[in-house]
């Protein structure tokens, strides 16, 4: 249960999604009576939007612009904002399109370097990545005790503390929270929003888990919605990098690899890079560009396919949400161990008090930080495997993912 | 950012698309085609090829596993897809595999590769998957080069080569340093001039790779055994890592050419080689009889590396997340694919057989160098392999001029107008490197037989305006 794949975890692929891919990639089941009409008209949309009609045609490095397209009329919809197709950029997956974002801003050397303010804890796969973009990371330490929520002074501390290091230029925040699972409120978001005006940073929002909030009084509200919806002097000049792919939890087809980036704000000159750098990259493939256009573009009320859509996303959502309940009960109830009611998304990160033996044990030799070793035993005499919260925190305290 | 002649081309082409589709008559123009052949892109599928039945009919299966239970499916497609489902998490396409690939996939590879290879062991711990050929040749790089070196690290690229290449390895602060094939000798690869490259490095870069692709893109030469070996005797000489690009493999049908392997040769050449010349090989699907671009998916075999540097190789591919699953699964059915017994074998082997496929594109083959050697001012020599034809221009000084006036390369121009009057899309020489005062254009040359006409009368329609209007 360590890795953010929920086909592994045996939740099940959406049908739609798959029927509509399976005619694409082998068109005579166009003739195939037992696919409903709605599959069979949008794999026809789509294998159109194809070169040579055909899924194994390379395509734009920045995407197919028919996916490009509906992953706009998404956005607006959902936001009630227009969004443009020129500014969403397809990759293969949220990662390395945060990648290729990092990139481009990263430059310096030494004290001079940029540098990237990173919540603690934060996602497994984002210190390597950020690593490899050779940018400093400047941790800012989210509120355990308030549900992993995130304070402004924590903020400060990070940015002051890091001022003399390196040239801060970028804030990273995942919301629905990876690890964590806290969703932010408007009026949290407006404060991220405010401090990245103030201190000119450049914000990188991951919102893949957006579709999962099942939280009580929460919903997810998109960070360009309540950007475009403050003053002008903010909505105007925030820059803005929001990201989204198909390892989303209703969706949760990482195997397929495709995400996309929707820039905002940003100087039409910035823009050719985007495009540009993507041409180095042309690997996201067609089949999980097309899926990306079904995640968006689900079946409406009417279509054939909707109810069966509608009852299996209900049940995601429901499995999750009953799943974090019961666990994050179960664990608060175990000697040693708390954890934070999650509001959102497919992870619980609860923290392990772990007696001084294993505290000791971990200093010595080779041996690695506390958490992991606690997932190594985990794993060797139970056979479970967990993350290590090892990026939990700036504190000595020890978590489990 | 290098900007690519064939962007404008390649904007024009959608512009005339676009007229064409609307059927929209540019006042004064008048067009004698009624689509845009597009023969720019290795792509074979985009070029009109049609995919494979079999590997579309498992990948759908495996998409939509409900299609395993339908009547409607060969059998052995259906069991090759339940197969292939075991072997992924949870039964499904959509999950994460491991760093490396599925290990049951690479374990096809290493059979595929061992069976070419006339029974050379084939290591799967050597062998990764990745979603490209250029996504592995890019990790290599990154192993090689020291983009904080001074002097540049630099590795050696043959002219003319795709651009792809030459951008992963700049963009990692390496130099490139060109060494010229042959176009007197259908554009081998001569030592003399690998030799000459080199030294033209001092004190300038310090070289550690040597980069080579056989069957060759845009050239189409095909290396002979002798050849291979003399590369490899040089490499291990200058102690230079071979970077050995094969995904055409599948792709030979000149009279005389055959495919060797840089492995199977360095095999052969026995000790000391065999056991310490470093070498990394590619091999795709997107080129081949499958064609399959979209799919993103290739894999690398490592050789003779040292354990340190398999170990770190390993850290670096566990930074992107696995490459796609339904890319992993084409990779089999390409290792691995229907045998005589099998349902799908007749169709298999109808239309995608190696033999098949290579008669047709012999046949394009000697068709193209028919018309093209019968036309004035384009030559071209005979094709060992490979998807593409570079066609060598000997354009008339007017023409020469006149593209200058405009602004543009030569051969760009000749692609400007050969796009205009022909409706036919190539990309210009001067993308891929070519000798100063020379100009040259490639087209793929995977199209369909119908299409193929038209493509060179189309040519042979340009060049007759070429040397009158001009």
């Amino acid at each position: 249960v360590s890795s953010g794949d929920t086909h592994r975890a045996v939740l099940k692929p959406v049908s739609f999604l798959r029927q509509v891919l399976a005619v694409c990639v082998y068109p005579e089941l166009l003739e195939d009576k037992s696919l409903p009409l709605d599959v069979k008209i949008r794999a026809q949309k789509l294998l159109e939007a194809c070169d040579g009609g055909s899924v194994g045609s390379y395509t734009a490095s920045s995407g197919l612009s028919h996916v490009r397209q509906s992953i706009a009329e998404f956005i607006t919809k959902r936001d009630g904002i227009p969004s443009f197709a020129e500014n969403i950029f397809i990759c293969a997956g949220s990662q390395r399109a945060i990648m290729i974002a990092v990139k481009l801003l990263a430059s310096g050397e030494g004290t001079t370097r940029t540098g990237v303010l990173i919540p603690a804890p934060c996602p497994h796969t984002l210190y390597p990545l950020l690593d490899e973009a050779d940018v400093v990371l400047v941790p800012y330490q989210l509120m355990e005790e308030k549900g992993w929520a995130v304070e402004l002074d924590k903020l400060h501390q990070a940015l002051q503390a890091n001022r003399r290091n390196c040239e801060p230029r970028a804030i990273y925040i995942s919301n629905p929270g990876n690890p964590t699972g806290h969703v932010q409120d408007r009026k949290s978001i407006e404060e991220v929003i405010q401090f990245a005006a103030a201190e000119r940073l450049i914000l990188l929002v991951d919102e893949v888990y957006q579709d999962s909030v099942y939280g009580k009084d929460r919903e997810f509200i998109s960070y360009k919605k309540v950007l475009f919806e403050m003053d002008k002097e903010y909505a105007e000049t925030v820059e803005l990098v929001s990201f989204h792919s198909l390892s989303s939890a209703c969706v949760g087809e990482c195997g397929m690899r495709a995400g996309y980036m929707e820039v905002v704000n940003m100087d039409p000159e910035v823009m050719y890079y985007f495009d540009n750098t993507l041409c180095g990259d042309i690997s996201t493939p067609v089949t999980g560009q097309l899926a990306l256009d079904l995640m968006v573009i689900p079946p409406q009320p009417g279509d054939p396919s909707y109810d069966t859509y509608i009852q299996e996303t209900l049940f995601t959502l429901a499995t999750l949400s009953h799943n974090a309940k019961r666990v994050q009960e179960f664990l608060n109830k175990l000697p040693g161990v708390s954890c934070q009611p999650a509001m959102g998304g497919i992870y619980l990160f609860p923290r392990l008090h772990l007696p001084c033996g294993i505290k000791e044990q971990a200093k010595v030799g080779n041996v690695p930080k506390n958490d992991v070793l606690y997932c190594q035993k985990l794993l060797e005499e139970e056979g479970v495997l967990a993350g290590a919260g090892q990026y939990g925190g700036i504190t000595d305290s020890c978590h489990l993912r | 950012m290098k900007q690519l002649e064939y962007g404008a081309l390649a904007s024009r082409a959608n512009q005339i698309k676009e007229e064409l589709r609307k059927s929209v008559i540019q006042s004064g123009v008048r067009r004698h085609y009624k689509e845009v052949i597009d023969v720019s892109w290795g792509d074979s599928h985009r070029a009109g090829v049609k995919p494979l039945t079999f590997v579309r009919q498992v990948l759908a299966a495996c998409v939509y596993p409900p299609l395993i239970n339908s009547n409607n499916l060969p059998l052995d497609v259906r069991q090759r897809a339940q197969k292939q489902l075991g072997t992924c998490a949870g039964g499904s396409v959509g999950s994460y595999t491991e760093t490396a690939g599925v290990s049951e996939i690479i374990h096809s590879i290493s059979e595929f590769i061992k069976r070419r290879d006339g029974g050379i062991p084939s290591q799967p711990e050597n062998i990764y998957i990745s979603a490209g050929s250029q996504w592995s040749i890019g990790n290599i790089l990154h192993v090689l080069v020291n983009s904080e070196a001074s002097p540049k690290t630099g590795v050696l690229i043959p002219v003319p080569c795709h651009i792809t290449t030459a951008v992963s390895i700049t963009g990692l602060g390496a130099v490139t340093v060109p060494y010229y094939l042959s176009e007197e000798q259908a554009w081998a690869l001569q030592v003399e001039e690998l030799q000459r490259a080199l030294e033209s490095a001092k004190g300038v870069c310090n070289p550690v790779a040597l980069y080579v692709i056989n069957p060759g893109n845009p050239t189409g030469y095909v290396q002979s055994r002798k050849s291979v070996q003399e590369v490899i005797r040089f490499a291990s000489e200058k102690g230079l890592f071979l970077l050995v690009d094969e995904v055409y493999q599948d792709s030979v049908y000149g009279e005389n050419s055959e495919f060797v392997s840089y492995k199977r040769a360095l095999s052969e050449m026995g000790p000391p080689f065999s056991g310490t010349v470093e070498l990394a090989s590619f091999h795709s699907v997107s080129k081949g009889f499958l064609g399959e671009c979209g799919l993103r998916s290739g894999y690398v075999e490592l050789v003779n590396l040292d354990p340190a540097v398999m170990n770190y190789i390993q850290t670096l591919f566990s930074k992107d997340s696995s490459s796609p699953v339904l890319g992993q699964i084409a990779l089999d059915l390409m290792t691995d694919p229907p045998k005589p017994g099998d349902p799908s074998y007749p169709l298999y082997n109808q239309v995608g057989t190696l033999e098949l496929y290579l008669l047709r594109t012999s046949q394009h083959y000697v068709a193209i160098h028919k018309v093209v050697e019968n036309l004035p001012g384009l030559s071209c020599p005979p094709i060992g392999g490979g998807f593409y034809a570079f066609v060598r221009l000997h354009l008339t000084p007017k023409s020469i001029q006149k593209s200058k006036e405009l602004g543009l390369q030569p051969d760009t121009f000749y692609c400007m107008k050969l796009l205009e009057e022909g409706g036919v899309l190539t990309t210009p020489g001067c993308e891929y490197g070519q000798k100063e005062g020379t100009y040259h254009i490639r087209y793929n040359t995977q199209i369909e037989y119908s299409d193929l006409r038209k493509m060179l009368l189309s040519i042979h329609l340009t060049v007759a305006v070429m040397d009158t209007r001009v």
